[in-house]
């Protein structure tokens, strides 16, 4: 295994550069960047009732290639000189605390974010059902408020999930959406073909609450399947074994179709409030209740389900950072031969956190499927572990709140492409700016390596400590290279 | 057995590709320790970007076979000099800048790159894919056999035959550079050491650039080959092909390019045999049980050295 190196040539290099050296590169970029674009971007192929014609779009390969040249111009005056970067932050290195000193903002709010942020999730449906009310101020906000989040919540406690496989563990896992998977088709199966067989029609209004915990279960299961091969791997070749297995799983449910009912997917009853159906008849819902019917009680119901499944997912999950098989997580995360050597058992550790991450997505997809009324294999592609992932590693690896706010802005910048009107104007002809969200989160992700690897939210609290407690910037904890 | 003989041509074709997108993977580890994702599509974007020039150039079947052999030297030329930039560019800007940072790092950057270029692609260029007339057709038949009504005849196409012919050249090139050039020389020395080597006055930083150039060079013929032997190309064929590629390289033992190649035949070849045999269905859930099967019970692989785990 080769050694980490430094690199001795990257970004920000301390030299001044000449005006000359500058053009150099400045002509270098420009080339590397038409060759980039030249074939891709600007010879359109186009397929049209069965014949193929390509057509030149040298316009916008040039006005591409200009905004990069341009930028590096920008960086190289304003970013990259030194002479610049003094005027803008004054010695970055010498300012930057070890340790914080006496409590800044950021810590005194810290530990209130949360309590807040819960009780205005609570708020939040009522919120949207007061301005989305027809005659409220923005008709029709709430079915689509709700809605997004839902959304929201969704993603939020599938990167809790994942979090703990890789934010606390450190075992890189790309088939996470294998075990949502599972969880969804258990509900399927469960409500529309297993629980009635067995029990009769009537345990129907039940089954999403009987189904939940064997979701869990049953992915905790396959958690454990995955956990077991994958013990002495790690870093690079977990990954693709992990991406393998979601693979698997995916290709599986596309092509049993005596069971999962292949690419014509199944069809999923609605959940109801414990055996109460959410209808217009006398035993539904509202008339039980003196409401009157609105359809939007369904959706705000399905909201406080799934915010009651991610706060167990956050609650089990930071109790269990403190016990210890949750520093056994971190500590594996840091130093796997370290811990051998400490008397960890890696295997039960590596097993716990595979398996609790895999319950968590399983309830997640439960959840999912009884929201969507239909699952089909299609939801349960690679691109959607990447897409957690990418939640996850916004948020800052092992960080809890940095994932809500991930999840936020993700979901919430997909949205606004789908919204922004004036988007369309700037993008060519016949693109919808939605289609550009996971170039975005791709993006997204590389850039994040780059900047910020430990996350936005880049503060480690340790959980154990001796007398005081200190906190200490990530950026200043090194992690294991092993 | 006349069957069989035919799956053997039609999975040594198959495993060729394999085996040339699989020793991008190999050299890269070999020299750096990380899996570039991102690999996988540079093989899709030689791929699409052959097929654009085919298109541009306005080749058909039809067109006389020196022609057709002259314009696709120069498809091939052309997917190789942009595969090499965009792999050239992916490194600098996605890999090299986090050498040094923690372990996961390197690698969601390359999965995030992974996306990019996929998704560029797809922008770019339309999602659905995009099917061309064959043009390397005709073949020679081997042998025939009278099966009931039918006649079953073992067919070794015009494209086997390139295929098969020009990857064995194209290996023995590269294995030239490697063994006998000072620049094949540097790259065994980073990979054996790269601190070492470095002390040695071995530029490393531009080492492990021709590394990845070489990569997507070997990625782009494959993707050549790939588009002309399927007739169609788009946006995702990367994705399947890039994890059957690295299982080829584990396979063959991670770091060793006759291994890769090996590998690649062995992966080929258990693709074909087994929708052959089995069900066509389930062919990449073979390979990928494969890849695990693997990595649990011989993760040093066939021809590579087991590693030893030091503090």
């Amino acid at each position: 295994m080769s050694a980490p190196i430094k690199s001795s040539s990257g970004g920000g290099e301390a030299k001044v550069l000449s005006s000359a050296e500058i053009a150099r590169d400045l002509v270098f970029t420009g080339i590397i960047t038409a060759l980039i674009l030249t074939p891709i971007v600007a010879i359109r192929t186009q397929l049209d009732q069965g014949s193929l014609t390509w057509h030149p779009r040298f316009g916008l390969a040039l006005s591409l290639a200009g905004i990069v040249v341009a930028a590096r111009l920008l960086f190289h005056v304003l970013v990259w000189n030194p002479r610049a970067k003094a005027a803008l932050e004054p010695d970055t290195e010498a300012s930057r605390p070890v340790v914080a000193k006496g409590p800044s903002l950021a810590d005194r709010l810290g530990p209130k974010v949360g309590p807040i942020l819960l009780v205005l999730a609570i708020l939040l449906p009522f919120f949207f059902i007061a301005i989305g009310h027809s005659s409220g101020l923005f008709p029709g906000w709430d079915r689509r408020g709700i809605d997004f989040a839902i959304t929201v919540l969704l993603y939020i406690m599938l990167g809790w999930g994942l979090n703990v496989v890789v934010g606390l563990a450190g075992l890189l896992d790309l088939g996470y959406v294998a075990f949502y998977a599972v969880g969804a088709y258990t509900y399927a199966l469960m409500a529309t073909r297993y629980l009635p067989q067995w029990f009769g029609p009537g345990i129907l209004p039940y089954a999403f609450f009987i189904s939940v915990p064997i979701a869990a279960f049953l992915a905790s299961m396959w958690g454990m399947v995955l956990g077991f091969p994958v013990l002495r791997l790690k870093g690079d070749y977990l990954a693709i074994v992990t991406l393998a297995f979601g693979e698997i799983i995916y290709q599986v449910l596309q092509n049993f179709s005596r069971f999962t009912e292949g690419p014509r997917g199944i069809g999923v009853p609605k959940a109801t409030f414990f055996g109460i159906p959410f209808d217009k008849s006398d035993s539904g819902f509202a008339s039980l209740f003196h409401l009157e019917y609105n359809r939007i009680q369904y959706f705000t119901f399905l909201y406080f389900v799934i915010l009651i499944l991610a706060l167990v997912t956050f609650l089990v999950t930071r109790k269990l950072r403190r016990l210890p098989i949750g520093r056994a997580w971190e500590a594996l995360r840091e130093d796997e031969i370290a811990c051998r050597s400490l008397g960890i058992n890696t295997t039960t550790t590596k097993l716990t956190a595979f398996a609790i991450g895999a319950a968590f997505g399983g309830m997640a997809g439960s959840f999912f499927a009884v929201r969507q009324e239909f699952i089909s294999p299609e939801s349960f592609k690679y691109i959607e572990s990447a897409f957690i992932l990418a939640i996850v590693v916004l948020g800052g690896l092992g960080s809890q709140i940095g994932i809500v706010f991930s999840a936020m802005v993700i979901i919430g910048a997909t949205e606004m492409f789908r919204e922004l009107e004036f988007l369309k104007y700037v993008l060519p002809e016949g693109t919808e700016p939605v289609q550009f969200r996971m170039l975005a989160v791709g993006l997204a992700m590389v850039l994040m390596m780059r900047f910020r690897p430990r996350g936005f939210v880049t503060k480690r609290e340790p959980t154990v400590y001796l007398k005081e407690k200190k906190s200490v910037s990530a950026d200043l904890v090194s992690q294991g290279h092993g | 057995m006349e069957y069989f003989l035919q799956q053997l041509i039609n999975g040594l074709t198959l495993g060729s590709i394999y085996g040339l997108i699989a020793i991008g993977y190999t050299m890269v580890y070999g020299i750096i320790g990380m899996i570039n994702f991102a690999h996988g599509d540079v093989f899709m974007v030689g791929s699409v970007v052959a097929f654009i020039v085919v298109l541009m150039l306005g080749l058909t079947g039809g067109s006389g076979p020196f022609l057709i052999i002259l314009a696709l030297a120069l498809v091939v030329l052309i997917a190789m000099v942009i595969a090499a930039t965009y792999n050239w560019t992916i490194e600098r800007l996605a890999y090299r800048p986090l050498r040094g940072s923690f372990r996961l790092a390197p690698l969601i950057s390359a999965i995030g790159m992974s996306i990019v270029l996929q998704e560029f692609v797809r922008l770019a260029q339309e999602a659905r894919p995009k099917p061309i007339q064959r043009l390397v057709s005709g073949g020679y038949e081997l042998m025939h056999k009278q099966v009931g009504e039918q006649d079953f005849a073992v067919t070794l196409t015009n494209m086997q035959i390139l295929i098969i012919v020009s990857t064995l050249v194209l290996m023995t090139i590269f294995t030239l550079i490697i063994q006998r050039t000072s620049l094949g020389r540097a790259q065994r020395a980073c990979e054996q050491d790269t601190k070492m080597a470095s002390l040695l006055g071995i530029n490393v930083d531009r080492t492990i650039s021709i590394t990845f150039i070489l990569g997507a060079v070997l990625a782009a013929f494959a993707g050549l080959l790939f588009f002309l032997y399927y007739t169609e190309t788009d946006f995702f064929v990367g994705f399947a092909a890039g994890i059957k590629a690295f299982t080829a390289a584990v396979l063959g033992g991670i770091g060793s390019i006759p291994g890769a190649m090996m590998g690649g035949m062995l992966i080929g070849l258990i693709e074909v045999m087994w929708s052959a045999y089995f069900s066509v269905e389930y062919k990449d859930v073979a390979a990928f049980t494969i890849l695990v099967l693997v990595l649990i019970f011989m993760p040093q692989g066939l021809l590579g050295k087991p590693e030893v785990e030091k503090v």
